[in-house]
C-alpha cells in the first residue's frame, strides 16, 4: 500500500485519526476523513488520472472545486458505476473504487496516445469536414467511424438498472441564498435577523467557501471558527433552512430555482431509506448568489501536463487537506492572489524556486516572498512546459519585453491568470453580463428577476467587501419581501489591499504554435483551433463554440470560456465585450438523470387510473391494456387461448347470446341548465331542441376548423338535466372546451356542465339475451314496447336505487348500458353476471369491443384522426341545415368537400383469408414502380366472425361511390407485403339495423 | 416555473393550469352574417408578439375558470389577470 508521502505532518480540515482506504485503477491507497478524491490521490503523489477527449493526452487534477475539466472517473462499479465523477468534488469514504476513464486497458501506456502524434489532422471542425467530405457514407467511412468514435469519449455508463432511489422536493422561501461562503453567509444572517424564512443553499459538506482554505481572522478569530458560529447560529433559527452538499444548477422564470443534493454521494451505498440524491424545486421571493468566482489559467505550450494546477487550488490542497502536490514549485500570475500560494507552499516545505509575475509591478505581498526568499520573475511568462505522463519537469520562462530565456525545473507548477465572477445562474435569470474595463473581469448586468450578486459573484473579491454587501443585500432582500431591513453589523477583518490585475490571455509563442497550448482541457481545444475557427469565418463566440466545440465538455467551460473568447477577440483585433459572451445554460453542473426524474419510475411513472370494477376483472383473468392512464380489461383468454381466439370467441358468444363490457372509462359529463338544449344545438352538429325526456342521440362535435372532434350519445333525463358521453381519449379536451364555451364565449347561457365520469360506472350488456339479464336486474320494464331502442331512464338496479339504463348499442346487437353510482358497481357487476349465467354471459375486452363495432362499421379513434371531415365519415347527413353549430361554416370549405375527399368504406381480402393491417396505405396498380400513388389508407382491421373472414375499415378517394366492389391493393412496403382487397360498405353485420330494434 | 396569479384562487404554480391560446381572438358569433374569412381568421391568423401578449389560460387542476393572462413572452412576466369575461384594462 502505497503511502501518502505528500501529507503535511499536521494542519488541514482533514482527520488524521481516520485513516480511509480507497482503490484507483489497480492500485490501493490510503487517505483521511475530509478528503476529496483528488486530495487523497495527490497525497498519495498520483499525478496522472486521465487521458484527453479527443488526444488521449496525459492529464491530472486541475482545479478543487467544481470547473475540473481534467480528473473525471468513474466513481463505483457494478450496477452502481458513475461516469465522468469530478475526483475534486468526490468526498471521500472507506472503501471508495475509481477508475481512470478514456484509455485503454493501462493508463499509462494507453494505445490512443497515438492520436497525440497526429493531432495535427485532427483538428477544430475535424467531425464536420470529415461527415460532409467525399467519403460521407461510404463503407470506408462507417468503418473508421467507429474507432474515431470509440476513441474520442467520455466515461461509460454501467448499462444496468440503477438499485438506488430518487427523491424529489418543492420548498418556498422569502430569500434563497446560493453559496456559503462569507458574503452568503452575512446575506443569509442578515435576511434571517429580520425574520424573513431563508434557504442557503452550499455545495460542499459544510458551508464557508474560501474560508475553509484561507488564513483570515475575522473578529479576532480564526475564519473557520467564525464560519462555524455563524452557521451555528444560523441553524438555531427556525426561519433558515441550510441545505449542504447541494448545486444549484438551474435559474428558471419566476424566480424557480432547481437544485440537487446529494444526499448520501459521500458514503459507499445509500444508508436506510434515504434516496441518493434529492432535487429542490426551491421558488424564492428574492435570491442572493453568492456564487463565487472560478480562478482562471495560463495558456501556454503544454499547459496541460499533469503538475500544472491552478494556484487557488494547489493553496487549497496546502490549506483545507494538508496536501503539497509537488516538492519543486514554479508559482505563475498576473495578479496578486497568486502570492499567497507561494506563501503556503514555501511555509508548507516545498522549495518555491520562483513566482513568475506577467506584471511589472511591485506586488503587495513583494516584501512577504523576499522575506522568505523565494525569488520572483517580473513582465514574464512561462511560454511552455516540458514533461511526461508523470509530470511537468520545467518551465521555459520568458521576458515579455524580449530577452531573457531560462528553463527552471519544477514538479509542480501553480498558476493564476485572475479570478472570473461565477455568473452561471445570473446569465440563466435573463441577466446579461458586462464587462468591467477597470478590473478585466465579467460581472453581472442589470437583473432580470428579483435577484443581487454579492461578493466575488459580484466581481468583489476581498473579504471585507464581500460581508459587507452579503450584509447589504440580505437586509435589502428582507425589506423587499416585506420584512425590517435592519443591517448586520459586519465583523473586523485584517487583510492586504492587493494591486492590479494585468490578464495575460495568451503566452508569448517563440516556437510558432508548437506545443500546443489548451484553452479548454476537457475538450482538447487549443489556440490554433479558436485561430482556425477565426480563419475559416467562425467567428462569433456561438459559432466559435460549436465549431471548436470550446466550453461544451461537462464542465460548460468554467475555465476556458473567458481565455477562448478572449484570444478570439485578439484574433478579430477587437474588445473582449465586443467578442461577446455565450449564454450560460443549465444545468451548471451535471445532474443525474435518475435525480431528475425522481421517484416517478417504474410502476410510478404514472398514476392508474382503475375503473370501480378494477377487481372483478382480475379475478376473471383479463389481459389489460393502457387506454391513457386508465387501464382496462384487454381480453379474457381462457387457458390456452391467445388473443386472437380469445376475442373470435367472446365476439361469438355476445352476438350469440349475451356479453358484458365495463365502459366506464368513456367520459360522462353532467349538464343541467334552462339554456343546456339550446349550447347541445351549438356544439353538435345535429338537433337537440327536440329530443324527448327519456331518449338518447347520437352526436357528433366538430373542431373550430370543421374537423371531426368526439363523438357520442347524449340523453335527456329531464328537462333541463342532460348526460352526455364523450370517448375516453378526449373526456378531458371535451370537459375544458365546454367550460370555454360557456365560460367565455356564450357566458349568457345559463348551463353548469360538471365531470361524472369517476362517479358513475358503466356496463354495456350485449347480445340477443342482454334484454332478458337486463330485466332480471333492473325494476322498469324493458321491452321493446316499453323501453324501445335509444331509450334512457333512471332505475333501481339489483337492489341499487339512482342508477340509470339506457338502450344504446355499440356493437350493432340488441344492447342495454347500466350506469351505476361507483360504489356499488362491482356489486351490481356480480348481480348481471349471476343473471347472465344461464345464458353463458361472456365478460369480454377491449378488443372485442374494438372487434364489433368495427363488424358494425362505427367510426372511433382511428377514424377521428384530426383530418377527417363528419361527411369523410359518412355522416354527412346529420349535420344540420337549419341552425349553426360549431365549425359548420369551415366544414364547408372548398378543399374539406368534394370527390376526392378520402371517405369512409369498408374492405375484405380478396382471397378472404389474409389478415389487413392498419395503418397499410392503398394502391390501384399492385406492380406499379415507385413513386406510387397512394389513394387512401386501412384505419382498423378486425376479423368478422358471423361471415368468417377479415375485415378492415378505412379511408379510400372518392368513398364508396368511386370504388364499391372493386379490388384495390393494400400495400405494406416494410414488409414487402401487397394484398388485394375489394372495397365494400362499412357496416359488415346487420346492415339493415334490425338487431339494435328488435 | 411560472407563477399565475388566478383572480379566484390567487397565486399558483403553472403547473395548475393549461394554456388556452391567443386572448384577443375574438370569437366571430355562430351566425349565418358571419363570413367564412371572419372563421377562418379566428381559427388559423395569430399574431406571435415579443413582449406582452393576452392569452387564456384554464386553472383546470384548480377552480376549473378560463382566465384572461397577460403575459411577457420574452420575459415571462406575468403582467396583469382579470376572469376571461372582463377586459384587462380595468385592471391595469
Ligand atoms: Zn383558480
Amino acid at each position: 500500500m502505497a503511502t501518502q508521502s505528500n501529507r503535511l505532518p499536521g494542519g488541514g480540515e482533514i482527520d488524521r485519526g481516520k485513516p480511509l482506504t480507497f482503490r484507483f485503477d489497480d492500485k490501493t491507497y490510503t487517505g483521511f476523513q475530509g478528503d476529496t478524491l483528488a486530495s487523497a490521490l495527490l497525497a498519495n503523489n498520483v499525478k496522472l488520472v486521465g487521458r484527453s477527449f479527443k488526444y488521449h493526452r496525459p492529464r491530472g487534477v486541475f482545479s478543487a472545486g467544481p470547473e475540473e475539466p481534467n480528473a473525471l472517473v468513474h466513481l463505483r462499479s457494478g450496477d452502481r458505476q458513475e461516469p465522468n465523477t469530478r475526483a475534486t468534488m468526490i468526498e471521500l469514504y472507506d472503501g471508495l473504487i475509481a477508475e481512470s476513464q478514456n484509455r485503454g486497458k493501462s493508463l499509462r501506456n494507453d494505445p490512443q496516445r497515438i492520436n497525440n502524434l497526429f493531432k495535427a489532422f485532427l483538428p477544430a471542425g475535424f467531425y464536420y469536414k470529415t461527415f460532409m467530405g467525399p467519403f460521407r457514407n461510404t463503407r470506408l467511412w462507417m468503418f473508421i467511424e467507429g474507432f474515431i468514435r470509440k476513441s474520442a469519449g467520455m466515461g461509460a455508463a454501467s448499462g444496468l438498472p440503477d438499485p438506488d432511489h430518487y427523491d424529489q422536493m418543492s420548498r418556498h422561501c422569502e430569500i434563497l441564498v446560493i453559496g456559503g461562503g462569507p458574503a452568503g453567509l452575512m446575506a443569509a444572517k442578515s435576511a434571517a435577523a429580520n425574520g424573513a424564512r431563508v434557504i442557503l443553499v452550499d455545495d460542499r459538506a459544510d458551508p464557508g467557501g474560501q474560508l475553509r482554505y484561507e488564513q483570515y481572522e475575522i473578529d479576532g478569530k480564526k475564519g473557520l471558527d467564525w464560519i462555524n458560529e455563524t452557521v451555528a447560529g444560523l441553524e438555531a433559527m427556525d426561519n433558515v433552512f441550510i441545505l449542504r452538499r447541494t448545486t444549484a444548477f438551474g435559474y428558471y422564470d419566476h424566480n424557480f430555482i432547481g437544485c440537487v443534493e446529494r444526499v448520501c454521494d459521500h458514503l459507499p451505498e445509500p444508508e436506510g431509506n434515504k434516496p441518493r440524491q434529492r432535487v429542490w424545486n426551491l421558488q424564492a421571493g428574492h435570491v442572493v448568489l453568492a456564487t463565487g468566482s472560478h480562478e482562471q489559467p495560463m495558456v501556454f505550450g503544454n499547459n496541460d501536463l499533469p503538475g500544472i494546477m491552478l494556484a487557488g487550488a494547489v493553496r487549497t490542497y496546502v490549506n483545507q487537506y494538508g496536501v503539497v502536490p509537488g516538492k519543486r514549485a514554479v508559482v505563475f500570475t498576473s495578479c496578486d492572489d497568486a502570492y499567497r500560494t507561494a506563501i503556503a507552499l514555501h511555509d508548507a516545505g516545498t522549495t518555491v524556486v520562483a513566482l513568475v509575475d506577467t506584471r511589472k509591478l511591485d506586488s503587495s505581498y513583494a516584501q512577504q516572498l523576499l522575506d522568505r526568499k523565494i525569488r520572483i520573475i517580473n513582465d514574464s511568462a512561462i511560454v511552455s512546459a516540458q514533461g511526461n505522463a508523470d509530470g511537468v519537469t520545467s518551465v521555459e520562462v520568458h521576458s515579455l519585453s524580449g530577452g531573457g530565456a531560462q528553463r527552471l525545473d519544477c514538479d509542480l507548477v501553480a498558476m493564476s491568470n485572475g479570478w472570473a465572477p461565477a455568473l452561471h445562474l445570473f446569465s440563466q435569470s435573463g441577466g446579461k453580463t458586462a464587462w468591467d474595463a477597470d478590473r478585466n473581469i465579467f460581472v453581472p448586468g442589470d437583473s432580470k428577476q428579483a435577484e443581487c450578486s454579492v461578493g466575488a459573484a459580484n466581481g468583489n473579491f476581498s473579504l471585507k467587501t464581500c460581508l459587507e454587501e452579503g450584509s447589504a443585500a440580505g437586509a435589502m432582500a428582507a425589506s423587499s419581501t416585506g420584512f425590517n431591513t435592519a443591517v448586520q453589523a459586519v465583523p473586523a477583518v485584517s487583510e492586504i489591499h492587493e494591486s492590479a490585475y494585468e490578464p495575460l490571455w495568451e503566452c508569448p509563442d517563440p516556437a510558432k504554435g508548437h506545443p500546443k497550448k489548451f484553452v479548454d482541457h476537457q475538450d482538447d481545444v487549443a489556440v490554433s483551433d479558436i485561430q482556425l475557427a477565426y480563419r475559416e469565418g467562425y467567428i462569433s463566440v456561438e459559432h466559435l463554440k460549436r465549431y471548436t466545440t470550446l466550453g461544451m465538455g461537462t464542465d460548460q467551460g468554467k475555465t476556458s470560456n473567458v481565455p477562448g473568447l478572449a484570444i478570439m477577440a485578439e484574433a478579430r483585433g477587437c474588445s473582449i465585450p465586443e467578442a461577446g459572451h455565450t449564454t450560460f445554460r443549465p444545468p451548471y453542473t451535471p445532474v443525474s438523470m435518475g435525480a431528475l426524474g425522481g421517484a416517478e419510475t417504474g410502476e410510478h411513472y404514472m398514476p392508474i387510473r382503475r375503473t370501480a370494477i378494477d377487481s372483478w376483472h382480475e379475478e376473471q383473468g383479463c389481459k389489460w391494456i393502457d387506454a391513457g392512464i386508465w387501464r382496462r380489461p384487454r381480453y379474457y383468454p381462457q387457458s390456452g387461448e391467445t388473443i386472437r381466439d380469445a376475442f373470435i370467441r367472446e365476439t361469438g358468444m355476445t352476438r350469440g347470446s349475451v356479453g358484458m363490457c365495463d365502459v366506464t372509462t368513456l367520459g360522462k359529463i353532467d349538464l343541467q341548465g334552462p339554456d343546456t338544449a339550446e349550447f347541445l344545438e351549438r356544439i353538435y352538429i345535429n338537433h337537440w331542441m327536440k329530443l324527448p325526456v327519456g331518449k338518447a342521440r347520437y352526436g357528433m362535435m366538430l373542431r373550430e376548423d370543421g374537423i371531426a372532434y368526439d363523438d357520442g350519445v347524449t340523453s335527456r333525463m329531464s328537462e333541463n338535466h342532460f348526460v352526455m358521453t364523450t370517448t375516453t381519449a378526449n373526456a378531458v379536451k371535451v370537459m375544458a372546451n365546454l367550460e370555454f364555451y360557456l365560460q367565455v364565449i356564450w357566458p349568457e347561457l345559463r348551463v353548469q356542465v360538471t365531470s361524472v365520469t369517476e362517479q358513475w360506472s358503466a356496463i354495456a350488456v350485449a347480445g340477443p339475451n342482454s334484454r332478458k339479464v337486463i330485466q332480471k336486474i333492473v325494476d322498469i320494464d324493458v321491452s321493446n314496447e316499453a323501453f324501445p331502442f335509444m331509450g334512457a331512464s333512471g332505475c333501481v338496479a339489483a337492489g341499487i336505487p339512482g342508477c340509470r339504463l339506457f338502450r344504446i348499442s355499440f356493437s350493432g346487437e340488441l344492447a342495454f348500458e347500466i350506469n351505476v353510482p361507483c360504489d356499488y358497481a362491482r356489486y351490481v357487476c356480480e348481480k348481471i353476471y349471476e343473471a347472465g349465467r344461464e345464458f353463458d354471459i361472456v365478460p369480454y375486452g377491449t378488443e372485442t369491443l374494438g372487434n364489433m363495432r368495427i363488424e358494425k362499421g362505427h367510426v372511433a379513434g382511428p377514424e377521428l384522426d384530426g383530418r377527417t371531415t363528419a361527411d369523410d365519415l359518412g355522416l354527412g347527413m346529420m349535420m344540420s341545415k337549419k341552425k349553426e353549430f360549431v365549425g359548420k361554416r369551415l366544414a364547408y370549405r372548398d378543399s374539406m368537400t368534394g370527390e376526392n375527399r378520402k371517405k369512409f368504406v369498408g374492405f375484405v381480402p380478396a382471397d378472404g383469408k389474409t389478415p389487413l393491417k392498419a395503418g397499410a396505405q392503398i394502391v390501384v396498380n399492385e406492380n406499379a414502380a415507385p413513386p406510387v400513388e397512394m389513394i387512401g389508407h386501412v384505419t382498423s382491421t378486425g376479423y368478422c366472425v358471423e361471415h368468417d373472414h377479415p375485415i378492415g375499415l378505412g379511408l379510400i378517394r372518392g368513398g364508396l361511390d368511386a370504388w364499391k366492389d372493386r379490388v384495390v391493393y393494400m400495400s405494406y412496403p416494410l414488409r414487402n407485403i401487397i394484398v388485394p382487397m375489394k372495397v365494400v360498405s362499412p357496416v359488415f353485420v346487420d346492415p339493415e339495423g334490425e338487431r339494435l330494434h328488435g | 416555473m411560472i407563477r399565475i396569479n388566478c383572480p379566484w384562487c390567487g397565486e399558483r404554480n403553472m403547473v395548475e393550469f393549461t394554456y388556452g391560446g391567443d386572448a384577443n381572438n375574438v370569437y366571430p358569433g355562430l351566425s349565418e352574417e358571419t363570413s367564412e374569412k371572419q372563421y377562418f381568421e379566428y381559427t388559423y391568423l395569430r399574431d406571435n408578439p415579443c413582449g406582452p401578449h393576452l392569452e387564456y389560460w384554464h386553472h383546470v387542476n384548480g377552480c376549473r375558470q378560463w382566465i384572461k393572462v397577460k403575459r411577457d413572452t420574452l420575459t415571462h412576466e406575468v403582467i396583469a389577470t382579470v376572469p376571461a369575461d372582463k377586459p384587462v384594462g380595468e385592471k391595469e
